[in-house]
């Protein structure tokens, strides 16, 4: 029995937190739902309850030390605490996204083993179901909603509140099972198996173990000085490793509030609802909360409009300057502290944004002036950057020392380094076990000397902190050795409005070049404005007002290239605005808008080979798709145009054209 | 393992015994004939809609579907026959009384407050179970205040069911029309109904608005027992969700019976196709 205690003194999983957490913070809330339009609360005492009644009754149902088990659904406390149930036992959880169709789902729990899967609905049910057959190791179904369930009478399905009214009945004939299987875990045990996306292949099932996840958590939250406090908001895909991290793992350690939406079309309602102090969010969140701003601000009145214009300035001026701290004179101040109290204060308001103290992004690049705007109005917005096989732990952004366009320098007990081939390899206490079942994968991954190999391309700036450019495989050179990322560079056009799609090209040329895709719809508002007329698309991309406009854009992002010695000689020289939008019926995109170069550079070799002639415009004849499925071909003449190019990297220009 | 197994299957097993014979008749419509003047707008009509079945009527346009739902709930008043609804046989009655008796609709074109939320507009379907007077109701106060969160619970029930949390608090006429169609769904089925009266509540819908409609149609018969009686167009829907489908062509019933059979009927291939007598 004292072995017992002393195991569950030692906090080194989640479940012993669990109960940690439970007699220290009793009577703080761990969780809260909004459920039938009112936040329903659960204590850390009541959790715990919850999840020790779960336990037992999963045990009744046979789960022992080992089994996988998957976790199927959106954010709900329940699920949440099924991971916590399934730990006591000794049991792997393996979350699974809840949109995935039923043959993805089918790969996975087949590969995982999977001998039960809890599902939050009839939905998830259907699913797991019609897949049954092919995952062998399938015995039982634990469902937490019974909308819908009332005609399923196969013995191998059983409500949640039916298992839990089962353990605690298992729990009064064996008082002390539950403590002493809490006590066998240990943290280097694996705590959880997350497939990962898998972009190409399928996906692989990354083995974390509770030391990964508690320590990067803990050292997040030192770093961060977060505190039972604290409130966040789930609402992303707990099979995702992100929040993981922070509803589940940092949840345990720090000890705060977790909230769950009402439902996933509530999630910004929610979110004024609780007004989390931590907060994180891909960046097209921030965008859209950024469109909804401007768009209201249209509309309002022409005083409240000249308001918001002249504090935003204020804001953009001086509002980076004081969140990090630094001298800032007496006038800006004031005017800022005016600005706080008219513009600033109520759009954060408006937002739930009111009690933030970090925000963070990650997983794709944040466009410079939309991360600016966050940080100028008083929003701590960080970037972040990790993958599953770090439990998400590799860069912050740290407090005082934020840059737009790094993901910060390596996080605290983590050791980033760039090979020579330029690809970002990293030690992190959250490094991962190892893939199930695919020791070759994990070899290939984590060399001899235990670096990691992410697959991204980066740099490491002036400051310490690294910038990742580029899928490693994507990233090649120029002639003469310089650095070249062609989605680095494109990305960064993107940003403009102007700027639909932008293929760069130069692997094994002397300079880089690029082909500019212009967006209809901006262009045409922007000629609108200035009175210039045109008949079509392929008109209105050969203007030579518009090739004015796409020079405009490149510039600003050679300037942004020059800015950094080892991509400044990547500067795009030539350009050309294409003819016709890229499209995925074309296959020159992928489904999810991603340009495939190969297509690209066959289909439109001849352009390409003008980039890098002296001509100054090329004639081309394209085949195009029509959305009826029928072919037909374009012609058109296409002008080449000369960018400035600055800096370390300018060179004499390309004999003009 | 197993006994879990056996007390969870158990209920269902119990629900789902299935009816072989009609069962219970819910509603009696016997041999009702209304007219507006000169124009025969019902001759002669007889339904009987079971209780616990979703039961549709169809018909070219003007066979008299939505006056037969009219006289059904007591908008307009049969010259000729009788309605038995619940075992109580009557010849005349008011719109309200129907409702006071358990039958709620909703009607071909949305009938809702458009300035009100969608939470108020389905509390007005509450309306007729609430107790306090109306002074009390003003002044929000003693049993008037707990009446309405009792209520407002109930409806609560009401919006987590039909999926629409997330525009509790949205004015009715700044939403789509499927969504309109939702609320004025969830407003009938505020009054607890045990016959619910659905006038075309998929019509002007695209595909997807359809299907969830459908779904709403069948949990609600499925999770509520609530009878259902139907106009609708779309054949796909009514063959799909019907247990019984009458059909009304000129104000007579020409036809009556499952799906399938009323299907393969001539007379109602004619009425629908029509051919050259």
């Amino acid at each position: 029995m004292s072995d017992v205690r002393a195991s569950l003194q030692a906090h080194d999983t989640f479940p012993k937190l669990l109960l940690r957490n439970a007699d220290q913070f009793g009577h703080r809330p761990a969780f809260r739902e909004k459920d039938y339009g009112i936040w329903q609360s659960w204590t850390w005492a009541e959790m715990a309850a919850e999840i020790r009644a779960f336990a037992c009754g999963l045990a009744a149902l046979g789960v022992a030390r080992g089994d996988k088990i998957a976790i199927i659904g959106q954010n709900r406390p329940q699920l949440y605490w099924s991971f916590d149930a399934i730990q006591c036992l000794g049991g792997v959880p393996v979350p699974l996204y809840a949109d995935s169709v039923a043959d993805e789902m089918a790969y996975v729990l087949a590969h995982a083993e999977v001998g039960m899967a809890i599902c939050e609905d009839q939905e998830q049910v259907d699913k797991v179901l019609s897949v049954m057959d092919r995952v062998p190791t399938l015995e039982a179904m634990v469902y937490k909603d019974t909308r819908g369930m009332r005609h399923y009478r196969q013995p191998f399905l059983h409500a949640l509140d039916e298992v839990q009214a089962r353990g605690r009945e298992h729990d009064r004939q064996q008082p002390d099972f539950f403590d002493g299987e809490v006590a066998k875990g240990q943290g280097g045990d694996v705590a959880i198996i997350a497939y990962t996306s898998g972009t190409t292949g399928n996906p692989k099932g990354v083995m974390l173990s509770f030391d990964n996840l508690a320590t990067s958590c803990r050292l997040a939250i030192e770093m961060e000085g977060l505190t039972e406090e604290e409130e966040i908001l789930a609402y992303l895909p707990l099979a995702w490793v992100g929040d993981h991290f922070f509803s589940y793992g940092q949840h345990h350690i720090a000890g705060f509030t977790v909230n769950c939406p009402e439902s996933s079309d509530t999630v910004m309602m929610d979110l004024r609802d609780i007004g989390p102090t931590s907060f994180i969010a891909p960046p097209a969140i921030f965008e859209g909360f950024l469109t909804q701003i401007q768009i209201r601000m249209e509309d309002a009145s022409r005083f409240k409009r000249r308001l918001y214009r002249y504090f935003t300035e204020v804001a953009g001026r001086c509002g980076p300057a004081l969140l990090d701290g630094k001298p800032v004179s007496i006038g800006d101040r004031l005017l800022y502290g005016l600005g706080e109290l008219l513009i600033y204060g109520p759009l954060k308001n408006n937002l739930g944004l009111s009690r933030m103290r970090i925000a963070y992004t990650g997983g794709a690049p944040l466009g410079e002036d939309v991360f600016n705007f966050y940080r100028s109005i008083g929003i701590n917005l960080k970037q972040l950057y990790g993958q599953t096989e770090s439990s998400a732990y590799v860069c912050i952004q740290r407090n005082g020392g934020v840059k737009p366009d790094t993901v910060g320098p390596p996080a605290p007990g983590v050791d980033v380094r760039i090979t020579d081939e330029g690809e970002v390899i990293y030690k992190s206490p959250g490094a991962f076990v190892g893939y199930f079942k695919n020791d070759e994968a994990t070899r290939e991954t984590r060399d001899d000397e235990g670096w990691v190999h992410t697959g991204d391309a980066g740099i490491i700036d002036d400051d310490g902190h690294l910038k990742v450019i580029d899928r490693a495989k994507d990233v090649g050179r120029l002639n003469d050795g310089t650095l070249f990322a062609p989605q680095y560079i494109e990305n960064k056009l993107k940003f403009f409005p102007y700027v639909k799609e932008a293929v760069a090209h130069g692997v094994d040329r002397d300079y880089a070049t690029a082909f500019v895709n212009i967006d209809l719809e901006a262009v045409s508002n922007w000629a609108e404005k200035r009175g210039i007329s045109y008949t079509s698309y392929t008109d209105l991309a050969s203007r030579s007002e518009v090739y004015d406009l796409v020079k405009g854009c490149i510039e600003q992002v050679n300037t942004a290239l020059a800015q950094d010695s080892a991509l400044a000689g990547s500067q795009i020289r030539r350009f050309l605005v294409l003819h016709k939008e890229l499209d995925a019926d074309d296959g020159e995109l992928t489904r999810t808008r991603k340009v495939r170069r190969r297509v690209i550079a066959e289909r439109y070799k001849p352009m390409i080979d003008a980039l890098y002639s002296e001509a100054d415009n090329v004639s081309v004849e394209t085949q195009v798709t029509f959305e009826d499925g029928r072919t037909g071909t374009m012609r058109a003449d296409l002008n080449i145009a000369p960018a400035e190019t600055y800096g370390a990297g300018a060179q004499p220009s390309v004999k003009a054209a | 393992m197993s006994d879990i197994a056996a007390a969870s299957t158990a209920p269902a097993a119990a629900d789902a015994v299935p009816v072989t014979s009609e069962g219970e008749i819910l509603l009696g419509v016997e041999n009702i004939s209304l007219s507006f003047g000169a124009v025969q707008a019902l001759t002669d009509v007889s339904v009987a809609i079971p209780k616990g079945k979703i039961f549709s009527i169809i018909g070219p346009n003007g066979a008299g579907k939505t006056s037969l739902l009219n006289c059904i709930n007591g908008v307009y008043h049969p010259q000729k026959g009788r309605i038995t609804f619940k075992g109580q046989t009557r010849s005349q009655m008011k719109p309200h009384e129907a409702a006071a008796q358990g039958i709620a609709r909703t009607f071909q074109n949305v009938a809702l407050f458009r300035g009100m939320t969608t939470l108020d507009n389905i509390m007005t379907g509450r309306n007729l179970k609430m107790q306090s007077n109306f002074l009390l109701q003003a002044l929000w106060w003693g049993p008037a205040k707990k009446e309405e969160m009792r209520h407002r619970e109930f409806v609560e029930h009401i919006i987590d069911f039909l999926e629409i949390e997330a525009i509790r608090k949205t004015p009715v006429g700044r939403l789509p029309y499927g969504l309109q169609k939702r609320v004025e769904l969830g407003r009938a089925l505020a009054a607890e109904p045990d016959l619910l009266l659905l006038d075309e509540p998929m019509a002007g819908m695209n595909l997807e608005e359809k299907e969830d409609m459908c779904r709403f149609v069948l949990d609600t018969n499925d999770e509520f027992g609530t009878t259902i009686a139907l106009i609708e167009h779309d054949m796909g829907v009514v063959m799909d969700l019907s247990d019984h489908v009458a059909v009304l062509d000129y104000g007579r019933k020409i036809a009556d019976g499952p799906p399938d059979m009323v299907r393969s009927d001539p007379a109602v291939i004619d009425a629908y196709l029509g051919v050259s007598h």
